[in-house]
């Protein structure tokens, strides 16, 4: 099964390595690995994908938890969370109808036009993966000269009280 | 507060965690460090000829004493000679802390002469690595290296030292206090569960202890005896643990796995709860691991969470030092005292079945009155220094006979390289315990394979006047590969002859140190007297059997059920294998 995994560690030198050292030295998979800054400037955030049974999990946390710059990990698969992805698309567009093709999908998902050249496109998307492989699927008869991928990031939704939740107070994008 | 440059904080840092000594080499980038070290009275630095052989010197220090071993090296090729001994002490979860010198920091990345990221080679085989980039961070560096060394799960940590660091100059006051907000090892197990784990062995009919070097690394064998003598639970150990649980004890199986007793094997495999203290189901213990103890519950005490169900289910975990968490244990199964001679009652059926086991195949070797049996020098060594001597070894047979025929009933008496198997270790390992414990007697049982990978250490044995003394287990092969040869390879004995060994009793006599040689059975008993007699380094090369092998076996792969006794004659094995026996040229010196 699929997990993401967020990880609090240290803003220092070398920790990613430390990270990506322990999973390939372990030969456990990483599907995606993002890396930002968080809130406090000493600490960074990383999100992994990775997948595994149930032991090989329990296994991949409790390793991270021992790197002595991990400070905390949490699974968020356990968890009613949120995933996204930045996806820019750079597409071919010479002719006018494909202009105004692809301006009309990217009115469609909610993407934007970020750069453009008499013959180019280039559009940002945010999404979670179903979302950014439609974009792509719907934008490849255009021609797409070149993709680049954030990587997922995830966070886990705020827990409410039952109550609120029964109002139908969630708002979900 | 005191200006200082980088050296000098490092060598104040360095008394101020109580170290008294250094091992290691000196070159271009720690120039600056050893000038600093030159004067110095607290500390006592100690040249060896190989930077491995100082980093296993450090590591036998630490085993010998518990306390951190330290080895202080140049950049480049000083630092990556290290390395296997750093990957050993991680394996073993021995504190050392390393100090490698670093090129200038605007070098770092250049290519510069005798850079080598040290930091990124070592990554995977440190519990904890640093690079140093600004003498104000030094002396903090120092104190968390220590603290994150001999904490939790105890490893080793390298710190590396820029050249231009060593030299700038900054206000010296060392740390008090240490704190890491993503470093807190849990020290105390969870009550609820050691509850759980007393009722547990209160339930039990055929318990067993399996203890490891979680024992030794935190110093519980007198709790450990308690649970086993109160209980009347039988203790059997894996090769880190031995002396965690004295030797000689009557409820002692001997140790477990590949090459354990028949006793041990088979009292795991029947019991219905494994206790495992501070051990970790490694795959030289286990054997076959889904056959191992297959009709058992276990409990599993560890101080390092990634232990715990790695390799086994466990039924009751407990996370915590060893010592605290049995300290608890003892106090729960006290109080049920008067039950207690109600449970030894009951497991009366169990303690006659390990009596029988012990009677159906004690640890035995056809003795021989003309050529030396290698089990017979053990056996000699044990009886001569009645027990009381630190014993380091190398990686093979030798190592596995030392384990069987050496009953440690202390403490940090066996260093032994566990989990990485690195021959070349014991000597060295036996000099650093020999400078740690100078009133000891001190002896490296190596192979004549191990020994020639660390031989260079005789210089520094002689020089700073350590009286170690090597027994060579001279079987003229890479005797446990030329065994599995022999067993599973239809005798091919493929890269596994040791010719062109030195004669050992002038080698020896060529550093200064004292050469001894014993040929037939009637001469050990002398040979290793005078050893012990004379205050000097002496080599002893015992010429044994040299196809000799150790049993019983538990075939790779099998199940620890399924032991192998060797009963097989030679003559029998030469009818299986051919008759033509290997021509070996020179290798016994004559
Ligand atoms: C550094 C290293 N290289 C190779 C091995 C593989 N190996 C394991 S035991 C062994 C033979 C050891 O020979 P020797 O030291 O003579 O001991 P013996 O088995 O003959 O007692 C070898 C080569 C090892 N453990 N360590
Ligand atoms: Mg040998």
């Amino acid at each position: 099964m699929q997990h993401i995994i967020s990880i609090l560690v240290e803003n220092k030198f070398g920790v990613l390595s430390r990270v990506s050292g322990l999973f390939s030295g372990r030969g456990f998979n990483i599907e995606n690995i993002s890396v930002g800054t968080t809130l406090d400037p000493s600490v960074s955030q990383m999100t992994v994908i990775t997948q595994g049974d149930d032991r090989i999990i329990e296994q991949i946390i409790k390793q991270l938890n021992k790197l002595i710059d991990v400070i905390k990990v949490v699974d968020l698969s356990e968890k009613d969370y949120i995933v996204r992805e930045t996806a820019l698309i750079k597409i071919h567009t010479s002719r006018s109808e494909d202009r105004s093709e692809a301006l009309r999908i990217t009115e469609i998902f909610r993407a934007r036009v970020v750069d453009s050249t008499p013959t180019t496109y280039t559009i940002e998307i945010t999404g979670d993966e179903n979302k950014i492989e439609a974009i792509i699927n719907l934008l490849r008869p255009l021609g797409i000269k070149e993709i680049v991928r954030t990587g997922k990031i995830a966070i886990a939704r705020e827990e409410m009280k039952a109550a609120a939740i029964q109002e139908g107070k969630r708002i979900r994008a | 507060m005191m200006k200082m440059i980088g050296a000098e904080i490092l060598i104040e840092s360095l008394k101020k965690e109580g170290v008294d000594t250094l091992f290691g080499i000196p070159g271009g980038v720690v120039l600056q460090i050893f000038d600093a070290l030159y004067n110095e009275k607290g500390l006592r630095f100690i040249l060896t000829r190989h930077e491995q052989g100082a980093a296993h010197a450090a590591d036998g220090y630490a085993r010998a004493t518990g306390r951190p071993g330290v080895a202080l090296v140049t950049s480049g090729p000083g630092a990556t000679n290290t390395v296997t001994g750093i990957a050993n002490a991680h394996m073993d979860s021995i504190p050392l802390v390393v100090i490698t010198g670093q090129v200038a920091t605007r070098m770092i990345g250049n290519d510069a002469f005798q850079e080598a990221d040290i930091v990124g080679i070592t990554r995977p085989c440190t519990k904890y690595n640093f690079l140093v980039k600004d003498v104000n961070d030094l002396a903090m560096t120092i104190k968390e290296a220590f603290y994150i060394a001999r904490t939790g799960r105890p490893g080793p940590v390298l710190i590396d030292i820029p050249k231009d660091v060593s030299g700038a100059r900054t206000d010296f006051a060392y740390p008090e206090k240490v704190s890491l907000r993503s470093y807190n090892p849990t020290y105390y197990g969870n009550k609820w569960q050691i509850k759980q784990a007393a009722q547990a062995i209160a339930r039990a009919k055929r318990p067993v202890i399996y203890a490891g070097g979680g024992v030794i690394l935190s110093n519980a064998s007198g709790e450990l005896k308690e649970l086993a003598e109160f209980n009347r639970i039988p203790v059997t150990l894996t090769l880190m643990g031995l002396g965690g649980f004295p030797g000689t004890h009557p409820l002692f199986l001997g140790m477990l796995g590949m090459h354990g007793t028949y006793t041990a094997n088979m009292t795991v495999h029947h019991s219905d709860l494994v206790i495992a203290i501070g051990s970790r189901f490694d795959d030289r213990v286990t054997g076959k691991v889904t056959e191992f103890a297959p009709k058992a519950g276990f409990i599993h005490i560890d101080i390092d969470p990634t232990n715990i169900r790695k390799n086994i289910h466990v039924d009751i975990p407990i996370v915590g030092y060893v010592w605290n968490v049995l300290f608890e244990l003892n106090k729960d199964l006290k109080a049920s005292q008067e039950d207690r001679d109600q449970w030894i009652r009951e497991r009366g059926p169990w303690y006659e079945q390990i009596k029988e086991w012990e009677k159906e195949h004690p640890l035995a070797y056809k003795k021989n009155s003309k050529g030396i049996k290698p089990q017979y020098v053990i056996e000699k060594l044990y009886e001569l220094t009645g027990g009381d001597a630190i014993v380091a070894t190398d990686v093979g047979q030798h190592q596995m006979w030392v384990a069987q025929y050496f009953k440690f009933d202390k403490p940090r008496t066996i260093l032994s390289s566990g989990g990485l198997g690195t021959m070349g270790f014991g000597f060295p390992a036996a000099i650093g315990a020999q400078v740690a414990c100078p009133d000891k007697l001190v002896f490296n049982v190596a192979g004549d394979g191990s020994f020639q990978m660390n031989v260079q250490e005789l210089a520094t044995a002689v020089i700073n006047h350590l009286p170690v003394k090597v027994a060579v287990i001279n079987n003229g092969y890479l005797g446990m590969v030329r065994q599995w040869q022999e067993l599973f390879f239809n005798r091919h004995y493929s890269g596994s002859v040791l010719d062109g060994t030195p004669d050992y009793v002038k080698l020896a006599e060529a550093y200064g140190a004292v050469g001894m040689r014993a040929k037939s059975p009637s001469e050990v008993e002398g040979v290793i007297k005078e050893a012990i007699r004379v205050k000097r380094p002496v080599v002893m090369d015992f010429v044994v059997d040299p196809e000799e092998n150790v049993f019983p076996m538990v075939p790779a792969g099998g199940a620890n059920s399924e032991m192998v006794f060797g009963e097989v004659s030679k003559e029998e094995k030469e009818k299986v294998g051919g008759k033509k026996k290997e021509k070996k040229g020179s290798v016994l010196p004559a």
